[in-house]
């Protein structure tokens, strides 16, 4: 099984981040993972994004043509990706942020008003968490267990005040697909 | 051991510390910079040197100094900067001094971008600097490898007292994967040449000159006895799914990877392909894939530059065989999907 | 009703729309320039050699010819220009890493012969485009990427004083540093670079002026704070003020 993943959105909206924890929950579980971040004058005209891929055998490609599942927390991200998504696979939006509907319908759409929710946790910056809730709830791509303590070593010791609420808006977005 | 997720960039410096380097000089250029800026931080920490030059021009001959005192020194550039320390490379492959460049090629020519590339291949291969040396090349397609390929370096470089170059790019160098790296500090002697003052014995010199032509001619000799040697016994390869096929990729570095996927798809599609990936570039693998090319009706040859590698193919298995090619250029990473689509129309399936 | 004209872009700035961050200095200088320019009619004969640097894209943002030099060697670029073409009026705009580490060599001796060329060097104490690391005029103690303790004299050596090293090459004819971080050292700025302009266009030396700046983003403050910090810190190691003048009171 492979699974592969682009997260994207505004710089300050924490892709990268969620990318990473992904892919270290990945590895935690004995998967093979990539992350590979966009960089350069590629960030400048509005999305940031990270390829991230989880899988059985060696990753190969560290690119891939047809993700498996797009999220999207921004207007150019949904532009820029929903066209590239695989037949079937899984689109997630920020459904707080973007205020259109994706023209595709031979794709899973899930919204998360990622922004709202986090908002009333308290803490508009864990958007981002309460998306990787979602995504993992959905995509059973990792468990919880495994995201909570890659998010654990990616805030260090210095960040372990934040866990808590990380966690708790990472809960919010696994509830809010039902999961 | 436990495995870290790392930027190939930062696992190549570490590979380096565990090497047992602990001088590196360098000048920030994207898409380094990690690299660089992680030396700056681990290397005080080791009781290592870490110096940001004034340019490449001053990082080069201040690896030249580091290594003719006898220490592992490193420096780590980008394309353009890479351009800076031809001259540079060419004295320290003339005097004999082992040293480790990394290179983390972008876009070009001129400043170009940022972006991921192969397009230095010649440059890293064929020479770059002035007169008769090689520069040994390896080519590294995952973080891991780069962390092995990082430490061979040091390895071959010691070995040859030649200075050794890691080639990737930058999607390698922003790439995070899991890495284990470990304590490999090859010890080596030095003690015959090395710069330590003349105590006890007379003095030693080291240099990249000798104004009588017969004598310079002799150390040429001496170098060329070494590439030879090298030829025979350093070249390193991959194969994947070789056996049975008809159609042979051959691509390194990032590209090898991609191509990788290109094999699986094709198999999917019942298709017999293979890949083959040099993993030195120099010295090349010829002979191996010579022996390939005698067995499949097709090489396609795929890079992120116009045709360069193209060449070293060329040399192992024209006549042999059908060669083609395909590459993108600038900064432009081709994917699995165009390659297969290419390889699809070369053999008329499309 | 009538109108008067009370803003207008200058002539010799393109439309394009600048790259920098917000806070910026490199904008206000850019636009400095182009009425300098302007002023002394001058922009059909007006090169601009654009460094590696945040300023990369400068000579898009001039409506002027113009090229990009390689790193560092934007006034040995301008001295070919000048030398080939002495009736063409020739400026280069560096950063202090371009001018000051991998340019120090061509800067030196540019200013040496005396060339007939001007520079707006701009002093924001880092490398800006590569992402904050250590550059030759990073003040002690400050925190970059590649001096993540601080700068120290005894592992980096000190900020390097352009102007002061600059002084005593006898081809300098205008040499300045100021500042932009307020409205009288803007009005006072053009001034400097008008004169810088003079050295070349009357034929008397180099002319440099040296403009410390803000870069918000690296330094990790915001827009005003910058601004602040140059009062607080940048003015203290960099004094401002005219260092040669060959050039004489306009008439
Ligand atoms: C030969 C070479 N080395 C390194 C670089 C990478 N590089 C681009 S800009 C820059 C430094 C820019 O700093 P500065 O001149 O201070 O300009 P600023 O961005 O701060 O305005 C460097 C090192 C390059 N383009 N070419
Ligand atoms: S990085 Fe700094 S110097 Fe560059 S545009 Fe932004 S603020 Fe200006
Ligand atoms: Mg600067």
């Amino acid at each position: 099984m492979t699974l592969s993943f682009v997260l994207a959105g505004f710089g300050g909206q924490g892709v990268m981040l969620m990318g990473q924890i992904l892919a270290q929950a990945g590895m935690q579980e004995g998967k093979n993972v990539t992350w590979f971040p966009s960089y350069g004058p590629e960030m400048r005209g509005g999305t940031a994004n990270c390829t991230v891929i989880i899988s059985d055998e060696p990753v190969a490609s560290p690119i891939v043509d047809t993700p498996d599942v797009v999220v999207a927390m921004n207007i150019p991200s949904l532009l820029k990706f929903e066209p590239k998504l695989k037949k079937d696979g899984f689109l997630f939006l920020n459904s707080s942020v973007i205020d259109r509907k994706p023209s595709r319908n031979n794709i899973r759409i899930i919204e998360v008003p990622a922004n709202e929710i986090a908002d009333k946790i308290g803490n508009l910056k864990v958007a981002n968490m309460v998306m990787l809730g979602a995504i993992i709830a959905a995509t059973k791509c990792v468990r919880k267990e495994s995201v909570a303590s890659a998010l654990e070593y990616k805030l260090g010791e210095k960040g372990s005040s934040l866990l808590k609420l990380n966690i708790e808006a990472i809960e919010a977005g696994i509830r809010h697909v039902g999961g | 051991m436990k495995k870290i997720m790392m930027k190939g960039t930062e696992a190549i410096g570490e590979a380096a510390i565990m090497a047992g380097c602990r001088n590196f000089f360098g000048y920030p250029i994207t898409p380094q910079n990690e690299l660089t800026e992680y030396m700056a931080r681990r290397l005080p920490e080791v009781g290592g040197c870490f110096l940001q030059a004034e340019s490449e021009v001053a990082a080069v001959n201040m690896i030249y100094g580091a290594a003719s005192v006898g220490k592992r020194a490193m420096t780590s550039t980008s394309s353009p900067g890479f351009s800076l320390m031809q001259e540079g490379i060419s004295y320290i492959a003339c005097a004999q001094l082992p040293a480790v460049f990394v290179n983390i090629v972008r876009g070009g020519p001129g400043l170009g971008d940022i972006q991921p590339s192969q397009g230095d291949y010649f440059q890293a291969t064929k020479g770059g600097g002035h007169g008769d040396y090689r520069l040994i090349v390896l080519a590294p397609s995952t973080v891991q490898e780069a962390v092995t390929l990082t430490e061979l370096a040091f390895e071959l470089a010691d070995k040859y007292r030649n200075p050794a170059l890691v080639l990737a790019d930058g999607l390698l160098g922003q790439m995070m994967e899991p890495v284990e790296i470990e304590e490999k500090q090859v010890s080596y002697d030095n003690s015959s040449w090395a710069l330590t003052g003349a105590k006890d014995r007379p003095p030693r010199k080291v240099t990249s000159f000798n104004i009588d032509p017969y004598e310079l001619e002799k150390m040429n000799l001496k170098l060329q006895e070494k590439y030879r040697k090298m030829e025979q016994e350093e070249p390193r390869w991959e194969e994947f799914q070789t056996e049975d096929a008809d159609v042979l990729l051959v691509a390194y570095g990032t590209v090898g990877r991609i191509c990788k996927s290109v094999v699986r798809m094709a198999r999917e599609a019942g298709l017999k392909v293979g890949l083959f990936r040099p993993i030195t570039l120099y010295p090349y693998p010829y002979k191996p894939l010579e022996e390939l090319a005698k067995h499949v009706s097709l090489i396609l040859t795929v890079e992120m530059s116009s045709g360069q590698m193209l060449e070293d193919v060329k040399l192992a298995a024209l006549r042999l065989t059908r060669i083609e090619f395909y590459g993108r250029m600038a900064g432009v990473v081709p994917t699995p999907g165009e390659i297969f689509d290419h390889l699809m129309h070369l053999i008329g399936r499309r | 009703m009538e109108y008067k004209v009370a803003y207008r872009m200058p002539e010799s700035l393109s439309k394009k729309q600048f790259s920098y961050c917000p806070g910026c200095h490199h904008g206000i200088v850019h636009r400095l320039i182009a009425e300098v320019i302007d002023e002394l009619g001058i922009r059909e004969k007006t090169i601009i050699v654009a460094p590696v640097g945040c300023s990369v894209f400068a000579y898009e943002f001039f409506e002027l010819d113009g090229t990009v030099a390689a790193h560092g060697r934007a006034l040995a670029v301008a001295t070919g220009m000048k030398r080939a073409r002495p009736d063409l009026v020739v400026f280069t705009y560096q950063g202090d890493g371009d001018l000051a580490a991998i340019g120090t060599a061509e800067t030196i001796h540019a200013a040496n012969r005396g060339e007939r060329v001007t520079t707006i060097f701009i002093n924001n104490a880092i490398y800006g485009m590569t992402g904050g690391q250590m550059a030759p005029t990073t003040l002690l103690g400050m925190k970059t990427t590649t001096s993540p303790h601080g700068r120290s004299p005894e592992r980096e050596g000190y900020p390097i004083h352009v102007c002061e090293v600059l002084k005593e090459l006898r081809g300098v004819a205008y040499l300045a540093r100021t500042k932009v971080n307020t409205p009288k050292d803007v009005i006072n700025t053009k001034k400097h670079i008008k004169k810088a302009f003079l050295a070349q266009l009357k034929d008397i030396g180099f002319g440099l002026v040296e403009v410390l700046s803000t870069c918000p983003t690296n330094w990790g403050m915001d827009p005003l704070k910058a601004g602040r910090w140059i009062d607080e810190y940048m003015v203290k190691e960099y004094p401002l003020g005219v260092f040669v003048d060959k050039v004489g009171e306009e008439k």
